[in-house]
């Protein structure tokens, strides 16, 4: 009988799964990253020196990953969890207390704190390494929305357990948006905006309240930055990644000295 | 937490955290003296009656030393603790020197001095040293209990770990840039070139991306295991904690409050920031260093990077995470967290300065009796000085470094008007953060450039 490896690899299913034979030389090392959907992201070669550890910190690589494993931790947090005032702290206290596998919330706060510091390594590597420079100037720019939803990502998810250090993280965080130019109500130029002497711009019309949903930070509140969290900015970072990989490849892959 | 036990039961909490974090440190130094010795890139650094000191002996002995310190600080015994605690009169000094001037200013020396001896210091056996040396004073800060409470707070260890990535990183990438120019004097090529061969993604990438993920996971599992997820009291909109701190990544722009209105630090200076950043490629002509590590070759753009970088968004995040405390005041490193701490707050305006301290005259107002059109210059009188000043900050000096200083001068002439009145004026507004703290903690106490409370538009 054949080794039980070989058995399974010999299969039909194996095989209809993988439209190659296991890569082992240099023709199917080829076809393999050419015909595996998720694989063919990646150039079939590349420069040793664009892979080098030691050049890319494989910070993108890492920062890529980490972002799949919060979709992923999050997904499963979300059965657990309800944005509501009644709910939100109780669901996360039961998850610490009851819920069996109980270091996902533990994995999935690491990990985004692990995010936004390995985002800002990855930039710190492309400047030092001058990356931006032509003809990668727009990946860079790219770049930078995805810092910035990074950011934004971990800002919302930080109201979501619903307790002292989370509204209080977020009130002082979203105070500053009363302050925005002439749209919030405590910015300068808001006064300008009335009308008969009727001001257009109130604590209950202005920025903030535009964030927030509400004066304060509230149930609105949590409900905003609940689907923002889970939903809107998940699909604009998916997207802008999308892009950015893409760009990665058409931008003549890893740079390197010319 | 360790706030609110006696002493005794504080140092048995954290002695099995101490102890094998010593146990740790000796480990790295034994294997990096084993690995000097094996590989015979020992060096001797002197020799005892003919018996060769090297540098793997100098590490084992660290390594010994490690081991026998850990112990001790397993014991989680007082009297033996007091052996590798910070002596208190050196806490209590360094609580009385460290102040946001000192913290700043000591930021900016130890950047330059680390930049010019940049050779010296990405010498593997240096930077090393300088590793130990950090954490050894970790190690030895954490028999302190406000030390501990503030750097072992769940959401502030991620911080701590980028102190230590940062420092890896920038070593390395600068080791890179010191090695490239040296060999760019000679005329050759950057090391990244010599690697210019192609390889097959699969194997050599593909799994280097595999370990990396397994890495990765197996580190987040390790933390998720070790330190659980904070979660306090459930939420009170009628309990204000005190300090209220907006996450640790935005207390860059909380500390920024301090010095200027909220529509600036909040709003403005973000917005610029993220513009300013994404203007980088299209202000940086230079065409050197485009995909190899480099700094002789584009020191400008490294230094104005670096400054922003470094001194004005990670040391403020880590003056904001550890340095202060209740009402915002700042605290030394091993100060209690006192509530009640007052500081004497006597902020200037640059405008009374100028109308009542140098004319000895009232401030310019308006009188009710005044036109829409009078009322309105009388308030343009009044803030004058700190309007003249910006104005000029902003308009002035671009033409002036064109005027005397080549560099500028041939900056202007590649970069064309706009582009070089957008770099300079994004430089300056950057610049203007620093200049302000300064003139806040100057005996000036300056407190706004222009100040308009009636539009709460201050500056
Ligand atoms: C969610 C955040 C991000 C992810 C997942 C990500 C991912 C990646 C990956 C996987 C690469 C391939 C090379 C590498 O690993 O270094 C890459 C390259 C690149 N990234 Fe990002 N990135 C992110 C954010 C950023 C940011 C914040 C910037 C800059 C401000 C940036 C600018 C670039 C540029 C210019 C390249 C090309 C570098 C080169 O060719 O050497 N990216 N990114």
């Amino acid at each position: 009988m054949p080794p039980i490896g070989e058995m399974i690899r010999e299969s039909q299913i194996w095989k209809s799964i993988f439209r190659h034979p296991m890569p082992t030389d240099r023709r199917n090392r080829i076809v393999v990253m050419l015909t595996n959907f998720f694989l063919h992201l990646h150039p079939v070669s590349i420069k040793k020196q664009g892979i080098a550890l030691s050049y890319t910190w494989c910070m993108g690589g890492v920062t890529f990953f980490l972002f799949l494993v919060e979709t992923v931790t999050g997904v499963l947090l979300m059965f657990y969890y309800r944005p509501t005032l009644e709910w939100a702290y109780n669901d996360i206290l039961a998850l610490r207390d009851v819920t069996s596998l109980g270091i996902l919330r533990e994995i999935h706060r690491w990990g985004a704190h692990a995010m936004v510091i390995t985002v800002w390594l990855h930039m710190y590597r492309v400047f030092l390494t001058g990356s931006y420079k032509p003809p990668r100037e727009f990946n860079w720019v790219i770049g930078v929305i995805l810092l910035l939803l990074t950011l934004l990502l971990s800002f919302t998810g930080y109201l979501l357990p619903w307790d002292q250090l989370a509204i209080w993280a977020i009130t002082v965080g979203s105070n500053m948006a009363r302050a925005t130019p002439v749209l919030g109500y405590e910015g300068p130029g808001a006064p300008l905006l009335s009308v008969d002497g009727l001001d257009m711009i109130t604590s209950a019309s202005d920025a903030r309240f535009g964030l927030l949903g509400a004066r304060f930070v509230g149930e609105e509140t949590l409900n905003r930055f609940y689907v923002l969290h889970c939903v809107a900015i998940p699909l604009g970072v998916s997207l802008l990644l999308a892009i950015h990989f893409w760009r990665v490849r058409k931008d003549g892959g890893i740079s390197g000295p010319l | 937490m360790h706030g609110h036990v006696d002493y005794a039961t504080f140092l048995h909490q954290i002695s099995g955290f101490l102890g094998s974090y010593y146990l740790i440190l000796a480990l790295m130094n034994a294997i990096l003296a084993f690995y000097l010795w094996n590989s015979g890139k020992a060096t001797t650094l002197f020799r005892v009656a003919g018996f060769p000191f090297t540098t793997a002996t100098l590490w084992l002995l660290v390594a010994v030393a490690f081991t026998i310190i850990s112990p001790l600080a397993m014991s989680g015994d007082a009297r033996w603790v007091v052996f590798i605690s910070i002596p208190q009169p050196l806490r209590d000094f360094s609580n009385w020197l460290l102040g946001p001037v000192v913290y700043s200013v000591g930021g900016l020396v130890l950047f330059v001095v680390l930049f010019l001896g940049r050779k010296f210091f990405v010498k593997p056996m240096v930077a090393w040293t300088i590793l130990i040396l950090a954490m050894l004073f970790m190690g030895l800060a954490m028999t302190d209990p406000n030390f501990a409470e503030i750097v072992t707070k769940p959401d502030n260890v991620p911080i701590v770990g980028l102190i230590f990535l940062l420092g890896f990183f920038t070593w390395l990438a600068t080791a890179k840039a010191v090695e490239n120019d040296e060999r760019a004097r000679q005329g050759l090529p950057p090391t990244e070139k010599l690697d210019d061969e192609k390889v097959l993604v699969w194997p050599d990438l593909v799994y280097t991306e595999l370990i990396c993920m397994v890495a990765v996971t197996a580190l987040l599992l390790f933390w998720g295991l070790m330190l659980q997820a904070p979660l306090e009291e459930p939420a009170s909109s009628v309990k204000t904690p005190n300090p209220s701190k907006a996450p640790w990544y935005f207390l860059g722009l909380q500390e920024m409050l301090v010095y200027y209105d909220p529509w600036m630090a909040g709003v403005v200076l973000p917005s610029m920031v993220v513009f300013g950043l994404m203007a980088i490629p299209y202000l940086d002509f230079n065409k050197q260093g485009n995909g190899y590590y480099t700094i002789e070759q584009r020191k400008f753009a490294y230094i104005m990077f670096q400054f922003g970088f470094f001194l004005l968004w990670i040391m403020l995040i880590i003056m904001g995470t550890f340095l202060r405390g209740p009402n915002w005041n700042f605290f030394g490193l091993f100060e209690t967290w006192d509530p009640h701490k007052v500081e004497a707050l006597n902020n200037v305006n640059l405008s009374e300065y100028f109308w009542v301290k140098m004319l000895n005259m009232p401030l310019p107002r308006p009188s009710p009796t005044d036109g829409a059109l009078r009322s309105f210059f009388t308030y343009i009188l009044r803030e004058l000085p700190g309007i003249v000043l910006l104005v000029g900050y902003f308009t002035v000096i671009p033409p002036a470094l064109v005027l005397f200083s080549k560099f500028f001068r041939e900056l202007f002439l590649k970069m064309g008007f706009v582009r070089y009145m957008v770099l300079n004026n994004l430089l300056l507004m950057m610049m203007l953060l620093p200049l302000k703290m300064v003139l806040r903690w100057s005996p000036l106490n300056l407190k706004y450039f222009i100040a308009y409370p009636e539009f709460l538009l201050n500056f």
